[in-house]
């Protein structure tokens, strides 16, 4: 007898009330083996709320969390033994060196002096981080904090990684380093990645498939290339005025209805047609004239989020 | 043979559950925490240690124009009483900040997200912080024993007073910061402890009223603070220092037990 391969996260009918607010409703989710798994939606989304409850820090209210076939709401501590946790605060860590840091992980997932020592040596080579080994993470900037964390995160290896946001401040750089170290060890040991984001170009580039939640809820969860089929045809054009639009432009009148504005921007989204004919209109004559820049773009991840009825402005925080 | 048949069709089996990764076992992970804590209180915390060591210095100072010199019931109370003060100050007050900027911060998800003994977390940071105490404790004893002519003789038993009290103090400290609802009250709460280690500890306890040492007796340092003084006499009574050490491991055991307590409840759910 045959069986599907065992998920590494099942979630079913997770709910989480904080006091008056459902920050989950019924959150159902399945994420495979092996592959990097986005939760992306705005902030108040209720995606860390998720995050916690499927790391064991938080009791859910309803609802069941397994991970790699263990039962999470009964047995939280099993949590720590199953994945590596990058959360948002380094303040645990952040009077440390950047090696010690790392190494008192290791050690605190079971490892052996030597061995939390040699795979510390490892991660810091692997991510460029040896210079700064030597210096307290309290002394290094944002981003830099940030990469020593995440590799606090790798050593004492573990199937699953849940990152919170783990590229916030970092320099592409950095971010490389970041994304070639998940990879590598999705290749060579079929590591399972939990992404936390509301960065959209970022879901669209590392994540094979995304969940989209919004008010607490699943919208959505698919590839990103799939989410985007959803508004595939649209295109998006974004103007940005030098000064006050110039309404007097017949076609301008016609765009300042329908637009999002926000301040001196404005986006629209239409089809590749109507927006050739908005293009040439606003690029000449006194609409140009008052014209700062202009891009006619794809559409992304968050155009989708917007078609599916995201309750909120976009995802940019 | 017999064959063993179940009563009802089992149902499909359900792929088997990955194995767990290892756990940090409670020695190593205590060590391992303790090593660090350490290397962070040497960065982060030797500016208030100076502070904690002049604190008590200019207390022995200031009690010197009010106490007699010469071997004496007060004179033992201030000496001993100012040394055990550097403990109180970063073992209860520190810690307490630490725990409770910790907790209030959300660092305490690190831990929390990592297969450690709760007991670990928290006797490594409460061994690191009193063991960072000792240097600031002999400078003081030794100062006082000199400004207020007592022996020098038995100034060795600091090193089983500070570990003892340290135990106690930091238990309290820890327990304080993580049960605090706010970092603020924590930050208060440990303030307030230091406090009441200098009043009830530094004075000495004949000059009490009453009620005042009713509550000398119930804060765990007092016990240090006993032993200590009884070892500066030309022959120390070996067994109230014994028994003033004995209450003082036990009160110290208790008072980490509730700091274990304390962590286990707000840093798992």
């Amino acid at each position: 007898m045959s069986h599907a391969p065992l998920p590494c996260c099942s979630v079913r009918g997770l709910t989480k009330n904080h006091g008056e607010i459902r920050a989950n409703d019924g959150v159902d989710l399945e994420i495979r083996q092996g592959e990097v798994f986005g939760l992306l939606g705005p902030n108040g989304a209720g995606k860390s709320t998720l995050v916690r409850q499927l790391t064991g820090l938080l009791r859910p209210d309803a609802g069941s969390v397994q991970i790699l076939g263990h039962d999470i709401v009964r047995h939280p501590e099993r949590a720590a033994r199953l994945l590596g946790y990058l959360g948002q605060e380094s303040t645990a860590l952040d009077e440390l060196t950047v090696a010690l840091a790392a190494e008192t992980t290791g050690r605190l997932r079971g490892l052996s002096r030597s061995a939390a020592r040699a795979e510390t040596a490892e991660v810091l080579a692997e991510l460029g981080l040896e210079r700064l080994a030597a210096r307290p993470l309290a002394k290094l900037s944002g981003g830099q904090r940030r990469l020593a964390c995440f590799a606090a995160t790798l050593v004492g290896e573990r199937p699953l990684l849940v990152l919170d946001e783990p590229t916030t401040g970092m320099d592409p750089v950095a971010r490389r380093a970041v994304w070639s170290a998940v990879d590598r060890r999705r290749a060579e040991r079929g590591t399972t990645v939990l992404l936390v984001t509301h960065n959209v170009i970022e879901a669209e580039t590392v994540l094979d498939r995304v969940a989209v939640l919004d008010d607490g809820r699943v919208i959505a969860c698919d590839t990103p290339g799939r989410l985007k089929a959803l508004v595939d045809g649209d295109v998006r054009l974004d103007l940005v005025w030098r000064d006050e639009p110039p309404l007097t432009v017949p076609a301008v009148a016609r765009l300042a209805d329908r637009a999002d504005c926000s301040g001196r921007r404005w986006t629209v989204r239409t089809t590749p047609e109507e927006a050739r004919e908005l293009v040439a209109a606003v690029t000449a004559g006194p609409a140009f004239a008052a014209l700062d820049d202009f891009t006619l773009a794809t559409p992304s991840l968050e155009d989708a989020y917007l078609r599916l009825g995201g309750r909120h402005q976009g995802l940019a925080k | 043979m017999t064959v063993l048949t179940p009563a009802t069709a089992a149902p499909a089996a359900a792929p088997t559950a990955a194995p767990l990764g290892p756990a940090a076992r409670l020695l190593p992970a205590l060590a391992a925490v303790y090593r660090a804590q350490l290397t962070r209180a040497k960065v982060a915390r030797i500016p208030l240690m100076f502070v904690a060591t002049f604190q008590s210095v200019g207390i022995l100072v200031m009690m010197r124009g009010v106490v007699d010199s010469g071997d004496n019931a007060s004179s033992r109370a201030v000496v001993a009483g100012s040394a055990v003060l550097v403990v109180a100050f970063v073992a209860l007050n520190l810690l307490a900040q630490y725990f409770g900027k910790l907790r209030a911060t959300g660092g305490l998800d690190h831990y929390a997200t990592l297969p450690v003994p709760a007991a670990a977390v928290v006797l490594g940071a409460a061994g690191a912080y009193a063991s960072f105490t000792l240097p600031g404790a002999l400078v003081t004893a030794a100062f006082g024993a000199v400004l207020f002519g007592l022996p020098l003789a038995h100034l060795w038993v600091l090193l089983a007073v500070v570990p003892l009290a340290g135990a106690a103090l930091s238990g309290l400290g820890a327990a304080l910061g993580l049960l605090a609802p706010k970092q603020e009250i924590a930050t208060m709460l440990g303030q307030l402890g230091m406090s009441a280690a200098l009043l009830l500890g530094v004075l000495p306890a004949s000059h009490l009223p009453g009620p005042i040492r009713a509550l000398r007796d119930l804060l765990p340092s007092t016990y240090g603070v006993d032993a200590f003084a009884d070892s500066f006499a030309a022959r120390p009574d070996w067994a109230a220092v014994l028994g003033d050490l004995g209450v003082c491991a036990g009160v110290g055991l208790l008072a980490l037990t509730l700091a274990t307590y304390a962590y286990r409840r707000v840093a798992t759910r």
